[in-house]
């Protein structure tokens, strides 16, 4: 395989070269360590650095060239969700605390330069629209919101989630938004109207479990295909034992244009564990990064087949995964509080 | 435990305010006690319309996600600490409702049951010991039932509101006797069986109850225990408990109550037990399940503390409100708390080194806060105490003597553990 131009997850175009791509041959390039647990990370469209939320309420940036690590504070809680402006110059955090903030990605030292009180409970998702004007946030209180990116003002709300709002996605076209939350709805938001134009069906990722009397699932992650034509949403499934993490990875696949699910992606060997991170790559498959009571996967997909083409075994559990502009490099921050940077290409 | 009553004992016959009567009246009836009832004192009377509340946050309640937060640290997790009518006591922003009602509650921040089991740790929370093999201990519901409950009172002494499964809990008893053991109430729903079938005519019931008290009286002079006394006594309970269904009804409250207690299990059940206690009910536990996160800790105590907050919030004011909570003790316990550290799994495991318990009511002395724990929430540095120390502050804070003596088998038992004492800050 070959890559060509990237999409990140952020919208953003980026020209690579044109390594040799080879997911089964994925290894381990770089390891950044922090002292606590990573919760999330993104990648910076111009592949300078990469950005993780960590358990000590700390955002950490890491530069790719030289493992120079900074920390950004400002929020009093974990940052889950994280979005950089498709130019690159701003990184937007939206934390446990409810708080969304605007920072200078490319700071020597950043600081908060714009603080919004975004949600009332979680900020669990956040995603910048492709043109870079817009963000949306879904939060624990139900709400979907849109913000200027550029400065801050709302712009319009959408309510009709019954429960917390796990995840966000634009299109890549910029002219929808979808919104997942822990029951696995799927709300597909056209925006130019600010309607809501229909609703798709990912209950896959939720159970009641009767046995605790507790709800367990959502989108713990969330992508759209570059070419807009797939939509992805990761977490578990199949639960038996929610108390004790007892289910498996999966992935409801979506055709876009249909609003069917096409696929139920999952492990040849199901064991347990969430996939908590998702990306597409521009040759078309996709990438899962799972952790659980099994520890840590990297898990590879084609849309038309249900199990992985090739899995890794991480040495720790995954709480998200990033795909490096390049195309080539993919960020998984890891429960030790390492972020490991592997490389689909032949060793 | 089976209780057998040919040990010589005449506990079984001196129940309830029948026993505290004849001891404060020291007409004899309590020869058979020797010792073990002289500590009862007249006093004790006064105490038996005392009625408690217990509501169990079944699995483990972390202390760091509820009464003892621990923010900004390694292990303080996602959430955040929140004033309280209390200046200076914070609890975690998962109880905005009950942090209202901080003045009319205390914590105990230090217990160490040193007990990561859940059945071990719920023996040691209800009974105020830990196990042991050669006996088994009442719970205190078993000892509120027997000690606090009125003898002639139409209602069960103990009750047990569970999310599901109905039944008798006889063996929370143990050596005091069945009939002192739980009457479970298995999704808030009334007894079972208690209505009487509509073939059989009011007249019928009466002459089939009659003829079974001829022939169980006569059983009962040859052959004589403590199941026999409590298959008796079901089967009266049960005739006076199908008079009264309606107090199990909590769909009688007004729709408004059922609103303010929220649309859930856990609040239905928290408004039956306001209706019980309201109609003489000495004892109610309510479970709430479940905290048992060994994964997705955060994820699950914003849902089942969601749950709680509002509901426990209503239940303490109403009880300020109806003059009850000088006369009612309430305590939030579970069968331990959870880890400090996060695991894997974004989960808390089993702690039972250093974690917390809510208690309120019956004159302690509320918006106290007694003991404490490092700054990451590790070990106990203050003032710690186990489940015998609480037991004990039950018992006095109720009015009962911790050291009276229980007769098993002849054998004089305390009614606490008498290597514990009761926690004396918390005691107005």
């Amino acid at each position: 395989m070959t890559a060509p131009a990237e999409q990140t997850t952020d919208g953003a175009q980026a020209p690579v070269s044109a390594p040799s791509i080879d997911p089964a041959a994925t290894h381990l390039v770089a390891e950044l360590k922090h002292t606590s647990p990573l919760v999330s990370c993104r990648c910076d469209p111009t592949g300078t650095f990469v950005f993780a939320g960590a358990q000590d309420n700390t955002v950490r940036r890491w530069r790719f060239a030289d493992g120079e690590q900074t920390a950004l504070a400002g929020h009093n809680s974990w940052v889950r969700g994280l979005a950089l402006h498709p130019a690159g110059q701003t990184l937007f955090t939206g934390g446990y605390d409810g708080r969304v903030i605007w920072w200078e990605a490319a700071a020597e030292s950043p600081v908060p330069v714009r603080v919004i009180e975004a949600h009332a409970g979680w900020v669990r998702g956040i995603a910048v629209s492709p043109d870079g004007q817009t963000l949306a946030t879904g939060g624990n209180d139900h709400r979907v919101r849109l913000w200027s990116a550029t400065d801050g003002a709302p712009l319009s709300e959408f309510s009709g989630h019954a429960s917390h709002v796990y995840a966000v996605a634009f299109h890549p076209t910029g002219a929808h938004l979808v919104s997942v939350d822990l029951k696995g709805v799927v709300k597909h938001w056209d925006l130019s109207t600010g309607a809501e134009a229909r609703q798709l069906d990912a209950s896959v990722l939720y159970k009641y479990d009767e046995g605790f009397r507790a709800d367990i699932g959502g989108a713990e992650s969330i992508a759209f295909s570059p070419d807009g034509g797939w939509l992805a949403c990761g977490g578990t499934t199949n639960v038996t034992n929610a108390f004790a993490g007892v289910g498996n990875p999966v992935v409801a696949l979506f055709d876009w244009q249909t609003g069917e699910r096409r696929q139920v992606h999952g492990a040849k060997e199901a064991y347990n564990g969430v996939v908590r991170g998702l990306v597409f790559h521009a040759q078309g498959f996709l990438i899962g990064a799972s952790g659980g009571g099994a520890g840590g996967y990297l898990l590879f997909w084609k849309p038309e087949e249900p199990t992985e083409f090739f899995q890794l075994k991480l040495a720790n559990t995954a709480r998200d995964v990033d795909l490096h502009p390049d195309g080539v490099r993919l960020a998984v921050p890891q429960f030790d509080g390492v972020l490991r940077v592997y490389s689909m290409t032949p060793v | 435990m089976k209780c057998t009553y040919a040990c010589g004992s005449r506990e079984h016959l001196l129940a309830r305010r029948t026993f505290l009567g004849h001891v404060a009246a020291g007409m004899g009836a309590a020869a058979g006690f020797g010792s073990f009832a002289r500590r009862a004192v007249a006093a004790q009377l006064q105490q038996a319309q005392k009625r408690i509340i217990v509501i169990y946050l079944a699995g483990g309640v972390s202390q760091l996600e509820s009464w003892d937060p621990k923010p900004g640290t390694d292990t303080g997790g996602p959430f955040r600490a929140i004033p309280t009518s209390v200046p200076g006591v914070n609890i975690s922003e998962l109880l905005p409702h009950t942090a209202g009602q901080m003045h009319r509650l205390a914590l105990v921040r230090g217990i160490n049951t040193n007990e990561n089991d859940h059945g071990k740790g719920s023996y040691i929370m209800h009974t105020g010991r830990r196990e042991d093999p050669a006996i088994t201990y009442p719970h205190l519901g078993s000892l509120a039932a027997k000690y606090l409950a009125p003898e002639d009172g139409a209602l069960p002494g103990y009750i047990h509101i569970t999310p599901g499964g109905s039944g008798l809990g006889q063996q929370d008893a143990a050596f005091l006797g069945p009939k002192y053991g739980s009457v479970v109430l298995g999704n808030g729903q009334p007894p079972q069986n208690s209505v009487r079938p509509e073939q059989l005519s009011d007249t019928d019931d009466k002459l089939r109850n009659e003829l079974r008290r001829r022939l169980n009286d006569r059983f009962v002079r040859r052959r004589r225990t403590a199941e026999t006394e409590a298959y008796s006594y079901s089967y009266e309970q049960a005739a006076q408990l199908m008079q009264r269904r309606d107090v199990f009804d909590v769909t009688k409250e007004p729709p408004a109550e059922l609103e303010r207690y929220g649309a859930h299990d856990f609040g239905r059940h928290c408004l039956l037990a306001r209706r019980l206690l309201e109609q003489g009910v000495t004892f109610v536990k309510v479970s709430h399940s479940n905290y048992d996160t060994h994964n997705e800790n955060f994820n699950f105590h914003l849902e089942q503390l969601g749950e709680f907050d509002r509901t426990f919030a209503t239940l303490i004011d109403d009880l300020h409100q109806r003059g009850m909570l000088d006369s009612t003790l309430v305590v939030v316990m579970s069968e331990f708390g959870r880890t400090p550290q996060i695991n894997h799994l974004y989960g808390r495991d089993h702690w039972g080194t250093a974690w917390s318990v809510a208690m309120a009511g019956c004159g302690l002395h509320v918006g106290s806060v007694v003991g404490k724990t490092n700054d990451n929430g590790t070990a106990v540095v203050d003032r710690e105490v186990n489940g015998g120390h609480l037991f004990h502050t039950y018992l006095r804070a109720l009015g009962l003597d911790p050291a009276m003596e229980l007769s098993v088998g002849g054998r004089p038992i305390p009614m606490a553990d008498p290597e514990a004492a009761a926690i004396e800050e918390l005691l107005a």
